[in-house]
């Protein structure tokens, strides 16, 4: 397997009017072709800033690269020109965000926008678009693909007259025109009810199977990530905790906050077991804690924690912890 | 459990309707919502009721209809022995004091522009009952109660995290010494290292006040773990309701059945895709039983005539469904 995606000591700063906002800090992950990735968090921990970091769209100013590499195919997307860039963006890493509806044109019809996309993919590409008409029978054929009944009837109609699972459902067609080897995925069943969640959640599943795609699936809730990911990273206030096989993480997490996070989600397979909350508040990344950032919240936190900021570190095979005091 | 039977439930609601009338967009022309369609509730004093479904299919338009929030298109409604159905807005605003409604929201229900202490105060003073040092302390005790230390009495909602916040609310709403407390979405807008305190809390809470909970949630699992009881809604009606455990571990309306199958599991890889086809428009609901074009198991009365909400396995468990009713689904096998 060739590494697809390289994400190296990668941080990101806000500069804002009330100071600079540490937000990432210092991600280290890596994804294969074919492999699926999901990124956890509670709210604020950077998972959506780090998502659109794959693509630069991260609005610069106020957002500032500190130091590290984002190496796709070996290539540095932060070395990149714009224009370089706009032809990665849909052909190499595709994206599908949480609010299917303030992607979609409420006043143009399906067809319309679906065939803009795929034409503006052709032109990205460097070559001619291609004619309308055969824009809009690839618009047919990527409906179908992700199991929309009448694709020549949906084509017609404009966003309002479509369901939300609908929406994500022409939005993931729309990702997929490009052929991309990566699709980032940012909460992209968060909006939906849980029968059309486990729907879009199953069509994902087997579009990555089916096309060898990989994925990058971002989420704070970690049933749906272990429902779709066979890797997970948990993150906590800007940084990669831990990084395990989805399974090993969920039956034992390592690291202190990732015990945590598991521990506070209610389980309807083990009503009996009864979730705890954590102590203490997500910290404030203008000003975030020394050493570990976990450790004014940290039942193991020593002077050592308040100092130094510990390194990721393997502790078992495949499984690597950022914490002095984890222990396998 | 041997607590004292009361002679009459705290809250009771016969045949509850509410039916909106959507006026004329750019997109739709106008039209009628059935939001509640025909709906019973019971709720012990000291009982906690779950109410469970999808978007849309009617819960926060049921909570509003019990506190008589929203006029009624049908039903009647009592509480704590007395007919409440066409009380005067007068008499209901006393009687608002023993019912509270907490919302998913806490930011959009706070006044950015007011402390914490005059937040929790302001019930307090509009109902005439604390003034001046009497007033503060009975805040502070509030406060206290919801683990919010008294250092926050000065605080503004802008320097609350989002579970400080909810505790403000239910602090607000527990100052008239409520005995039903309606809780609609309560933790969705929260982290769930935080949802797990605050779950916790009102757990506690409803122990040591003797309260009543209508638990409004999404989050099946939230629910079991809150709720003696739950009622599962879809589209403006009560498919299904009976003890937590029993529902939701021996679901018998086929739509309970695919809600349950569709929630990813921890450490579970894939999830079942269970009930195809997306949620109904209530503005233009499916003939017969509502989840019929989306069922798997659905026979042609199904199409044609709704069920009622019958006797399913004992006197406690109900289920609106005609296979249920006639010769029970098969037990549930592992989710595929
Ligand atoms: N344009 C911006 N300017 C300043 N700060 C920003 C900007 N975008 C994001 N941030 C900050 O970066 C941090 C991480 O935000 P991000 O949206 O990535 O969180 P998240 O993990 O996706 O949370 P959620 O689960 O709520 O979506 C937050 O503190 C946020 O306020
Ligand atoms: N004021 C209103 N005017 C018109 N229609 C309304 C109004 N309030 C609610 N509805 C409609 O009534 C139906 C039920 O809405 P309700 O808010 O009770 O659902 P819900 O179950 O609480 O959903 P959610 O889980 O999204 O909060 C929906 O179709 C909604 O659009
Ligand atoms: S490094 Fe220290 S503070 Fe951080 S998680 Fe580990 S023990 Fe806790
Ligand atoms: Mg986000
Ligand atoms: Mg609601």
């Amino acid at each position: 397997m060739t590494t697809l995606l390289e994400i190296a000591d990668y941080r990101l700063a806000f500069d804002t009017f009330d100071g600079t906002h540490h937000v990432l800090d210092g991600i280290d992950l890596r994804l294969d072709a074919g492999e699926t990735l999901g990124v956890v968090g509670e709210t604020g921990c950077g998972k959506s800033v780090l998502a659109r970091s794959l693509l630069q769209l991260n609005p610069s100013p106020p957002a500032r690269v500190v130091s590290g590499a984002i190496r796709f195919r070996g290539e540095d997307l932060l070395r990149l020109e714009e224009a370089a860039l706009r032809r990665l963006r849909g052909r190499a890493i595709a994206m599908v965000f949480q609010d299917p509806a303030s992607y979609l044109n409420p006043l143009l019809a399906v067809a319309t926008q679906m065939e803009d996309a795929i034409r503006g993919q052709d032109s990205a590409a460097g070559g001619r678009p291609r004619p309308r008409r055969a824009a809009r029978a690839l618009a047919a054929e990527l409906l179908s693909a992700v199991g929309l009944p009448e694709p020549q009837r949906l084509l017609a109609s404009h966003p309002h007259q479509l369901s939300g699972g609908m929406r994500q459902r022409v939005l993931i067609a729309m990702a997929l025109a490009g052929e991309p080897a990566l699709l980032v995925a940012d909460e992209p069943t968060t909006a939906l009810d849980v029968t059309v969640q486990a729907q879009v959640l199953a069509l994902i599943d087997g579009l990555v199977r089916a096309r060898g795609l990989a994925l990058m699936l971002i989420s704070h809730d970690l049933g749906v990530v272990s429902a779709s990911c066979a890797r997970v990273a948990v993150m906590y206030a800007g940084t990669v905790v831990e990084e395990a096989p989805t399974p090993e993480l969920i039956a034992r997490p390592l690291h202190p906050y990732a015990q945590g996070l598991i521990a506070a989600v209610p389980d309807l397979g083990r009503p009996e077991a009864k979730p705890r909350g954590m102590p203490g508040s997500i910290p404030s990344l203008l000003h975030p804690p020394s050493g570990c950032r976990f450790h004014p919240r940290c039942p193991l936190a020593s002077e050592r924690c308040r100092v130094e900021k510990p390194l990721r570190r393997t502790l078992l095979p495949g499984r690597s912890v950022a914490c002095h005091h984890a222990t396998p | 459990m041997t607590a004292p039977l009361p002679e009459a439930p705290l809250l009771e609601a016969r045949g509850l309707a509410k039916t909106y009338l959507t006026p004329r967009t750019a997109f739709r022309p106008p039209g009628r919502v059935a939001a509640v369609a025909g709906v019973d509730v019971t709720l012990e004093a000291g009982a906690s009721l779950g109410l469970v479904g999808e978007s849309g299919c009617g819960k926060s338009t049921l909570a509003r209809l019990l506190l008589r929030l929203v006029p009624l298109s049908g039903g009647s409604i009592r509480f704590a022995g007395q007919d409440i159905t066409d009380l005067s807005e007068r008499a209901m605003r006393r009687l608002r004091r023993r019912m509270q409604l907490i919302h998913q929201n806490p930011s959009a229900a706070l006044d950015p522009r007011l402390t914490v202490m005059s937040a929790v105060a302001e019930p307090l003073r509009i109902q005439g009952i604390a003034r001046g040092r009497a007033l503060h302390d009975r805040v502070a005790a509030l406060l206290a109660e919801v683990g919010l230390p008294g250092d926050f009495l000065h605080r503004h909602p802008h320097e609350l995290s989002g579970g400080q916040k909810q505790r403000v609310c239910i602090a607000r709403a527990l100052a008239l010494e409520p005995q039903l407390v309606v809780l609609d979405e309560p933790t969705s807008a929260l982290d769930v290292s935080v949802q797990a305190q605050i779950l916790d809390f009102l757990g506690a809470l409803r122990r040591q006040r003797g309260l009543s909970y209508l638990f409004i949630s999404h989050n099946l699992a939230v629910v079991r773990q809150v709720c003696e009881r739950v009622a599962v809604m879809y589209l403006g009606r009560i498919v299904e309701e009976g003890p937590a455990a029993e529902v939701l571990e021996r679901p018998q309306h086929p739509y309970t059945r695919a809600l349950l199958a569709s929630v990813p599991r921890l450490g579970v890889a894939g999830v079942a895709a269970a009930a195809p086809g997306d949620p109904p428009n209530p503005a233009d609901p499916p003939p017969g039983c509502a989840f019929h074009p989306r069922c798997l198991v659905a026979e042609p009365a199904c199409r044609t005539t709704a069920p009622a909400l019958n006797f399913a396995r004992g006197e406690d468990h109900r289920v609106a469904c005609h296979v249920a009713a006639r010769r029970g689904l098969p037990e549930m096998t592992e989710t595929t």
